[in-house]
Order: C-alpha cells, then structure tokens, then sequence
C-alpha cells in the first residue's frame, strides 16, 4: 500500500514483527524494552519475542515494580526504567586519543562505531526529550557531531500510551500521551478484538520501510479505537504540574524556605539526573596509557547534584543541597524556556519513580512560592 | 588545534605568561578565551591576554591554583599544548565607542582586559577619555607591571593603582579598589565601564559605580565559572538561563546582577 507522512495502517503481530525484520536487515541495531531484573529496561532485541508480554509496572515516588497485565500486550508498562538517552549521548564516550612525540602533540579522533541504531517502542514523552536535547546537543552554534551523527542515522519507531502509571504527567507537558512529532513510525497497540498495531507515518524514512511491509489500510473502527486508547491514558495521569505562570513563581522565589525544606529530603545522589531524558551534562576525564605519551580523553555523564560540578578557584559555587536541588528544579522548569524555548521536562516521572526519598518535582514546584501555612 | 609555547616568561608569583605560535593566523576579540589542554592532565578555560591586532602570537596569563594548571606551567617553550577557541563573548568595544572608557580590573583580572585596553590604546582617537583603576593585593602581585607604568606615563590614559597591604617599595593608595572608583573623574552618563578580577570585588565595583550614576545596562563584567566543554554541551557554566561559555563570560551588567547578589546560583 501506498504510504506517506500522515498516512495511517495496521499491522497485526506477524505483520509488527516483520517490520522489525526489515529494519534489522536494513542495517539497524533494534534497541527495545525488555523486561529484566524486575524492571522494564532497554537492550538490544532482535524481535518481538524479546518484548514484554503480558507485563505491566506500577510507579510512585520512590517506588517501582512490574506486575503481570490480563492481556499479552507488548507496550503494557509506561516508561522504562532508562531513559534512551544513552543510545546518542552515551554514557562513556572516547572522544580523542592524544600522543606526545618529544615536544609535539598529535590529535587522532578516537573511532565511532558506526551501527545505526533503530529505537522499537520510545514513548511519546520520550520522543518529546529527544528533541529537547537535540535543542542543546545539536542544534546550537556548535553541535556535538557524535550525538549528532548518531541521531541523523537512528530510526525511531514511537509506541503511543495506553497505560501511565502513577508518576506520569506527559498531559501537563504536552508531550503525550499521543506522540506528535519526531518519530519516523508510531504504533498504537490494540488488544481487542484483536492484537494489532496502528501504524502512522511520520517521515519519508517510515513511509519507504512500511511500504516494504504490506500493512493493510487503516479502518475508521482502527482509528477511532487508538484515539480512545490514548484518550483514556490523558485521563488516567498519575500527576499533574500546574504550568501557569511557573517560569515567575520559580524565579521570583529563589529564597523561598520550600528550597530549604526540599534540601533537608534530598540525599544528593544524582539519580533524578541520571533517570531523566533531558539531562545532558557532561565531564571530560583523562586517561593516559603505562607509558604515558597516549592521552585518552573521555566523556562521561556528570550531574550538577556533584559537589564538584561547579567548582572553581576558591570552592564550589553551589556548595549546598539547597542550591544544587534549586539549580536542576529551576532549570528544568523555568529557565530551560529562556534558554531553548522549551521546558526542560516531559513529564516522563523517572525523577519521581527513582528518586530514594520519593521527592517529587510536582510537588516541590507546586509549593515554591506558596505562602506557608 | 596543538601550538608551540614560543615563550613562556614569569610575571609575578605562581604567575606566568605564554607566547603562543599558532601555524594559521589567529583572531580573537577581546574578552574571549581559550580551552588549554595539558597532556593527560586535563583541559581549562583561560582568557586571552595578548593584543587582538597581532596575528601570529597568542598570549596567554596563567596562575597556577590546581592540577592542570600546574601542568601547563611545566611545559617550556618549544612545546607544545592544545589550544581550542577563541571561545565565548566579547568586551563591548563597539558600544564604547564616543564614550569615556572605565577599566577596573582586580588581581590577575587585569590579564582578560588586556586585550581591550590593548585595542582602545591602539584606536585612542575613537573612544573620550580612558581611565584604568587596579587593584592587587600587594605591590609583588602587581601584574604586568612595567606595562602599567607604561600607559601611566601617557597623557591621554588616567592609571590609578592600589593594594591591599604595602609593602617596602609602595607609595601609591593602600585599601580595597572601590576606594578609588569613588574618587574617580567619570562623567555618567558618557561612560562604559568594564570588571575584571574576583566575584565580589565586581559586586562592590558594581555597586560604587551605580552610587555614582551609571547605568548597570553602562557596566559590563566578566565572570568565571566551572567550564569543560567552551562551548555549550556540558552544562558546567549553567548560570541562570544562559551557560557563561557562551553567553558569556562577558555579560552587561544588568543582565546577570539579580543572579551575582544571589548565592549559590
Ligand atoms: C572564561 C574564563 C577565563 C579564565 N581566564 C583565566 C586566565 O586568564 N588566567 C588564569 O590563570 N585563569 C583563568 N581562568 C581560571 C582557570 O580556568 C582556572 O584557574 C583553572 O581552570 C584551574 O584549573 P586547575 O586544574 O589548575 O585547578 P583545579 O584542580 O580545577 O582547582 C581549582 C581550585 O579548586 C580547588 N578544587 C578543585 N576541585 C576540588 C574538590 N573536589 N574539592 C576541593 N577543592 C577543589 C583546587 O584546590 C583549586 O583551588 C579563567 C576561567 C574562566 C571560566
Ligand atoms: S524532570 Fe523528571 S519528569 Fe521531567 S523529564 Fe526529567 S525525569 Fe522526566
Ligand atoms: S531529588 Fe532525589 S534523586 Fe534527585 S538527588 Fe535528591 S535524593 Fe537523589
Ligand atoms: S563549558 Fe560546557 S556548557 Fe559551558
């Protein structure tokens, strides 16, 4: 059948697995969710017997665990316990090998592998914090090539929301729990009266492999029943965050003892970072080899929760909780806006879910600036 | 992106000064920096000290505090050190222009407005009357010190220095440098004034100087914070909504004070 940008099909299970097929014979490396250790996580698959059936996750500050669903759906959790940010900024990445010749230095790139990555099932809100980092990563006056060239290269197949789970506020975000924009294909799962996916394309890329795939045309009942799946997921919101007039509340209460209160909670230990889509710093390490005349500089993921994040001649310019807590809240939600003209939260709730003490960014936000009662 | 320390001379203590041999023509605008690399060690934001209009030699003002700068002051002309950049905004040069000009630097801060008290002199005839105020702790830690007496000596430049503590060979002003930007002859409304050296003496500059009439939008101010990238990637500059790589390290005033007042940001 004839596809294109818009278009909208089914594919039944065989037919889900045979676009996975093509894709791998394309060349990509199908990274997906599978269910290990307790916990949704993302791997490298190689088709849909790799998936989680029939598995489905409960989430609330501080607290996850998978549980079994009545049906064998594959898509039956809400956000995995990763973010998929690894597959283009990754975690440890080789950035120059550098060797001293007497008193000269020679710079020689440290070698990308190359495997085009193709993301089955990202959600919505997580395709959303895709091209939030990409506002940072690559589309600023200087991109990081690697991110770059890895994004350019992957193919994203979104998987639409059925099931939120208690920390999910994507509604509130705007960013799901029906995905908009930034995916080549999107799938909606449907269970009755039988397994099938609708598929809409979302670029030429998505168009040429399901063309290749011999879906069937979508019917009205297919569409009316994807639309009520998600519009049954917009209602089912584990949380909300009060949007209006944020930016200010935040700013203009940078003083505001809730920060203090906040402070006395949080441990430090960076998870929230970790755990989140959007965020995006990093370090640079040096290593050197026995002989020391090859210099390996490394890049790896860093969390402004470190005390040594900051630092600089004289100490750190955040030294306490209170302020490093501020920084990343405020700059999720309030001056990522100014900064890239999005907020810097999708409203995923990986921050809540994994956070030790059960913090919660709604929560917090809501009451910063809040007089106290 | 390698370059050959060409010379490498001592300043003051713990203080040292490169001559860089880029192998292509170098620009910068004053008030940029460069990201040094000492092998194996680590890499480091460090202004550009030398004179915008010399192509060929890049300096560079260095004080040892840590790891990678003390690497840096190991090497010796000859060899050779990552250089990338010229990274970050620029002193407002191009606003100065037809206005008197206020220098007001603070310890090695007199190193990152080099450049543009270089240019200025260079294009005297373009800018109303140019007067440097600088403060060092003591008469040792002066930098660049036969340069300072130098511009002292002209007649269309007002240089007015002060340290801390005397010492045996001092017999200029002793006290913090806002003492003498209170005194200084500035008209306020003519006049574009440019920080350079810690925090808090930016602050105190700051604050003396809008006692004295200027605009905060009149005062720019050039600040430090943890860098690894220079370019916007690595969130380690993060001040408010900008990264100071980027946006900075020069701001206008008024566009950073609220966050300067506050700790911790
Ligand atoms: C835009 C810009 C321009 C600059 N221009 C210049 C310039 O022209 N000249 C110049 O000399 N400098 C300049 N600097 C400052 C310079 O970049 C720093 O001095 C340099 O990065 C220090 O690096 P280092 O590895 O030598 O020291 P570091 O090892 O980073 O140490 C810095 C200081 O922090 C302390 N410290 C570091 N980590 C810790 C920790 N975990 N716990 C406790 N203490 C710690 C160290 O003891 C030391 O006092 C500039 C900075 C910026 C941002
Ligand atoms: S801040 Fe929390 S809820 Fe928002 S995108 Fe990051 S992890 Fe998800
Ligand atoms: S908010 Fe929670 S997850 Fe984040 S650093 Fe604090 S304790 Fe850790
Ligand atoms: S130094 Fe990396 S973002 Fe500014």
């Amino acid at each position: 059948m004839q596809c294109s940008p818009g278009s909208q099909s089914v594919l039944d299970a065989g037919g889900f697995e045979r676009l996975l097929a093509l894709l791998r014979s394309d060349g990509f490396v199908l990274v997906g969710p599978i269910a290990r250790d307790g916990a949704i996580q993302l791997s490298a698959i190689t088709g849909i017997e790799d998936l989680p059936r029939g598995v489905g996750d409960e989430q609330s500050p501080g607290r996850y665990r998978l549980r079994p669903r009545e049906d064998d759906a594959l898509f039956g959790w809400a956000v995995p316990s990763q973010p998929w940010k690894k597959q283009f900024l990754p975690s440890r990445l080789d950035l120059v090998h550098i060797r001293r010749k007497g008193s000269a230095l020679e710079v020689e790139p440290a070698a990308a592998e190359a495997n085009p990555i193709a993301i089955i099932g990202a959600r919505p809100c997580e395709v959303a914090a895709m091209r939030v980092q990409d506002g940072v990563l690559r589309d600023g006056p200087h991109p990081d090539s690697d991110y770059a060239a890895r994004r350019e290269a992957a193919f994203v197949l979104a998987v639409n929301c059925g099931t939120p789970s208690g920390t999910c506020f994507c509604v509130s975000m705007d960013t799901g729990p029906r995905a908009k924009a930034g995916f080549d294909l999107a799938a909606t799962e449907l269970m009755e009266p039988n397994h099938r996916f609708l598929i809409e394309v979302g670029s030429d890329a998505g168009a040429r492999v399901l063309e290749r795939v011999a879906a069937t045309p979508a019917t009205d009942g297919d569409i009316a029943a994807a639309a009520d799946l998600v519009a049954g997921a917009a209602q089912k919101m584990g949380r909300a965050l009060d949007n209006k007039g944020l930016t200010e509340r935040l700013l203009g209460n940078l003083e505001h003892p809730r920060w203090d209160d906040v402070a006395e909670r949080c441990v430090g230990c960076g998870n929230c970072t970790l755990a989140c889509p959007t965020c995006f710093c990093t370090n640079v390490e040096d290593s050197s080899n026995l002989g020391g005349d090859v210099a390996t500089r490394t890049r790896t993921w860093d969390s402004c929760f470190a005390l040594d994040f900051a630092y600089i001649h004289g100490g750190s310019v955040r030294p306490t909780l209170r302020a490093r807590y501020r920084q990343w809240l405020t700059h999720k939600l309030a001056t990522w806006v100014e900064q890239f003209g999005t907020s810097g939260c999708v409203g995923c709730g990986r921050c809540i879910t994994w956070c030790p003490v059960g913090i919660d960014l709604t929560v917090e936000a809501g009451a910063v600036g809040e007089a106290r009662g | 992106m390698p370059m050959r320390i060409g010379r490498a001379g001592h300043d003051i203590d713990g203080v040292f000064t490169w001559a860089l041999e880029p192998s292509a023509p170098f620009a910068f605008e004053p008030g940029q920096f460069n990201m040094l690399y000492a092998h194996g060690v680590g890499e480091v934001p460090i202004s550009i000290s030398g004179d915008p209009n010399d192509f060929s030699s890049l300096h560079h003002t260095i004080r040892v505090v840590g790891n990678v700068t003390e690497a840096l002051a190991a090497l010796e002309a000859g060899d050779e050190v990552g250089v990338r950049g010229p990274f970050g905004s620029t002193w407002p040069l191009a606003e100065a222009s037809g206005q008197d000009v206020l220098f007001v630097a603070g310890g090695l801060g007199l190193a990152p407005l080099r450049p543009a008290i270089l240019s200025v002199l260079t294009r005297r005839s373009e800018f109303g009357q140019v007067t440097i105020i600088y403060g060092a702790r003591s008469p040792t830690d002066i930098l660049f010190r036969a340069e300072l007496e130098r511009w002292r000596g002209r007649f269309d430049v007002t240089l007015e220095a002060i340290v801390d503590h005397s010492g045996t060979d001092w017999y200029g002003p002793v006290g913090v440098v806002t003492r003498l930007v209170a005194e200084a002859e500035i008209e306020p409304e003519y006049c574009v004034a440019m920080l350079c050296g810690p925090e808090i003496m930016m602050r105190f500059t700051a604050r003396e100087l809008e006692q004295r009439g200027l605009e905060p939008s009149q005062i720019w101010v050039s600040l430090e914070r943890s860098m690894k990238c220079g370019v916007g990637l690595c969130g380690h500059c993060q001040l408010g909504g900008t990264f100071v790589c980027k946006d900075g390290p020069v701001y206008r005033y008024d566009r950073v004070a609220s966050k300067l007042l506050l700790r911790g940001l």
